[in-house]
């Protein structure tokens, strides 16, 4: 009688083990899956060189809206996968490529002309023209993307969506740059 | 009938749950409990129900994919049979649900409800909470409109603040780089498998502690509960003071069940369905996102919290405050329930409600946001033209067309961002006028480099002339006196 006690625990004790074995087995590959986009590789894979056209699109002195197909899409984004940005070409080949998103909460910004400010219409945040922090609650001036030109064309190192923890491409702030 | 009976003899014989049913249905509870005020946990369970019944309805036909989820709410509003209404009803139950589980948490909180021997009952009701809120959140998300791209932004950027991990944890939230189509089908999963299952759970759980436990009595000033006698008192109160559950206390909530549902779809049929609004392009930025109506307090408190502790209050907050929703039971478990001689717990209530609904308030009229159109659509008022010199008039000219019109209100049309200008000379001189424009300061941008000194000269003119009939305008103390 307690011999059959006995067997009846060693197998419960193995099914225990094959249980939490193969629980284990199994967490790995799926806390990998729902974790996989924030893998620091898929991250720098996802920046790459994209165009935003010829620079005859973006005249001297002006700040123009463009937009791009996002370097890393799925064949069912649809509209999201374009991407707007604001590029301001200060002369010849000096440029800034703002992000559309603006540093406090990702509102898209609109630029207006006449008095040359970045306007935000969640939560007031303002802009200058180079992109440093004019008023408002952002804690800094636009994020800004990394750009090349290469043939008479504008690239700009795009991919993912700007925020306080990853700063567009190069991670440089408004507030530091130069040119006022 | 006969036969109806004889069907549930031979079901009961499998089955076994008639003695449970009639045990459950006619446990007894304090008389004075079954009360118009104990209506409303019952009332949010009638709502997660219908918002079940809806859901599965619009599933059939919607389509989570961010290329065609658009597509498939217009096809639902306007093509397919009823599938405004089904919106609509969701919609308006959703604005239900989150109202009663509030109002039932006010309610369980004022009556005492919380404490001994209830008090995981209320922490489990906190996590429905959370959990309703999620839904109301992922369901917004669905919706897969401007207003749902942009707040998603809103979400990443607020991730996006926490410290060393932020830039991972967006990806994460989002299902890769940008919001795109695996942002959608994320919350998809959330707002149809995972938060549901979790919400059925814990509502078993929660109404099963209300069965065991009994329904809170009513309470009573001076009828303090300690952990040695409640249980027998209250044992006690329902046997000499009580009533079955069912038919006798359970009236008022079939009655207010059906109630809340004339109300969902009398609001569904005269209101409609919510939306979809713009489509969910970000490259069309003419657009001025919201939250849904339970997260605008969350959205002008990002706007009024100082710049230095936004990051700590936004991350922080949330938490602390979910924290002490949860502890409350074991740090304030027993004495008195009575809402009369907690005044503390009332004064919390209040502040509580109306932060609540002051912020709300301002989230709708969002003072802090620039009219965008302001300079092109609306005009200077007619009075502060008529009769002007000509520079007077040109630097109102400079007003609109360099934007000052998005921030600043004239005969209270316009932007509030910064004050209104009717009487700004009585405030600032002219050489104050001309500083505050070029260089800015007190939260308004530097125009120096924007304008030309004539429009400056102009501009600053025009605000001269801005101040009431009667009264002069500001004049520089260290000068010399007016003439008398």
């Amino acid at each position: 009688m307690s011999d059959g006690m006995t067997r009846r625990f060693v197998l419960l004790k193995l099914g225990i083990a094959i249980n939490v074995v193969a629980g284990v087995v199994l967490a790995v590959p799926i806390v990998g899956y729902l974790l996989s986009p924030g893998r620091r590789k898929r991250m720098t894979e996802a920046l790459s060189w994209v165009e935003l056209g010829e620079l005859s699109k973006f005249p001297e002195g002006q700040t123009r809206m463009a937009t791009f197909r996002n370097p890393s899409t799925r064949p069912w984004d649809g509209p999201t996968g374009d991407i707007p940005c604001w590029v301001r070409r200060m002369q010849g080949q000096s440029f800034q490529v703002f992000a559309i998103n603006c540093a406090h909460l990702g509102c898209p910004v609109r630029w207006f002309p006449q008095s040359n400010l970045f306007m935000c219409p969640c939560h007031g945040g303002a802009y200058y023209a180079d992109g440093a922090r004019a008023a408002g609650p952002p804690p800094r001036g636009l994020f800004q993307y990394d750009f090349k030109v290469e043939n008479d064309r504008l690239f700009i190192k795009a991919g993912m969506m700007p925020t306080l923890g990853n700063v567009a491409s190069a991670g440089r702030s408004s507030d530091n740059s130069p040119c006022a | 009938m006969r036969m109806i009976r004889e069907t549930w003899a031979w079901l009961d014989a499998r089955l076994k749950i008639g003695d449970a049913i009639e045990q459950t249905a006619a446990h007894p509870v304090p008389r004075r409990s079954a009360s118009w005020w104990y209506v409303f946990g019952s009332g949010a369970l009638t709502m997660f129900i219908m918002q079940i019944v809806t859901g599965i309805c619009l599933a059939l036909v919607y389509v989570p994919s961010a290329d065609e989820a658009f597509h498939s709410l217009q096809v639902l509003n306007f093509q397919q049979a009823m599938g405004w209404f089904l919106r609509a009803m969701h919609g308006w139950g959703s604005i239900f649900m989150v109202s009663l589980v509030l109002i039932h948490l006010i309610q369980v909180f004022l009556f005492g409800a919380f404490k001994f021997p209830r008090e995981l009952t209320w922490m489990v009701g906190v996590l429905l909470l959370l959990m309703t809120l999620g839904m109301a959140f992922s369901g917004q998300v669905l919706r897969w409109d401007q207003d749902a791209y942009w707040g998603l932004g809103i979400v990443a950027s607020l991730v996006g603040r926490v410290p060393l991990i932020g830039g991972q944890l967006v990806q994460i939230v989002l299902g890769g780089p940008i919001i795109a189509g695996e942002t959608l089908t994320r919350f998809f999963a959330l707002h149809v498998f995972v938060i549901p299952g979790l919400l059925i759970a814990f509502v078993g759980v929660h109404l099963l502690m209300v069965l065991k436990l009994g329904i809170n009595d009513y309470p009573m000033p001076g009828r303090l509960v300690t952990r040695e006698t409640y249980v027998a008192e209250y044992e006690k109160m329902v046997h000499e003071d009580g009533e079955p559950f069912v038919p006798d206390a359970m009236q008022k909530d079939v009655v207010f069940a059906g109630l809340l549902i004339s109300g969902v779809i009398f609001c569904a049929a005269v209101f409609g369905p919510f939306g979809p609004g713009g489509t969910p392009d970000p490259t069309i930025i003419q657009t001025v996102p919201r939250p849904d109506y339970f997260f605008l307090w969350i959205f002008s408190v990002a706007a009024l919290m100082p710049p230095g502790i936004e990051s700590f209050a936004l991350l922080v907050g949330p938490v602390v405050g979910i924290l002490f929703l949860l502890v409350l039971p074991l740090w304030a478990g027993v004495g008195e329930k009575s809402w009369r001689r907690r005044p503390v717990g009332v004064l919390v209530v209040i502040f509580a409600v109306l932060a609540w609904a002051i912020l709300t308030h301002l989230g709708n009229t969002a003072p802090w946001s620039p009219v965008m159109d302001a300079w092109s659509a609306l005009p200077v008022p007619e009075k502060d033209l008529a009769g002007k010199t000509a520079v007077v008039r040109q630097g109102a000219l400079v007003f609109q067309v360099k934007q000052c019109h998005n921030c600043h209100a004239l005969a209270g049309e316009g932007g509030h961002r910064g004050p209104a200008l009717d009487d700004v000379s009585t405030r600032l001189t002219k050489d104050q006028l001309f500083r505050q424009v070029l260089q800015g300061g007190g939260n308004m941008p530097a125009y120096g480099t924007n304008l030309s000194p004539p429009e400056t000269t102009a501009l600053v003119a025009f605000l001269e002339t801005l101040h009431p009939a009667n009264e002069p305008p500001a004049r520089d103390a260290s000068g010399p006196s007016p003439p008398k």
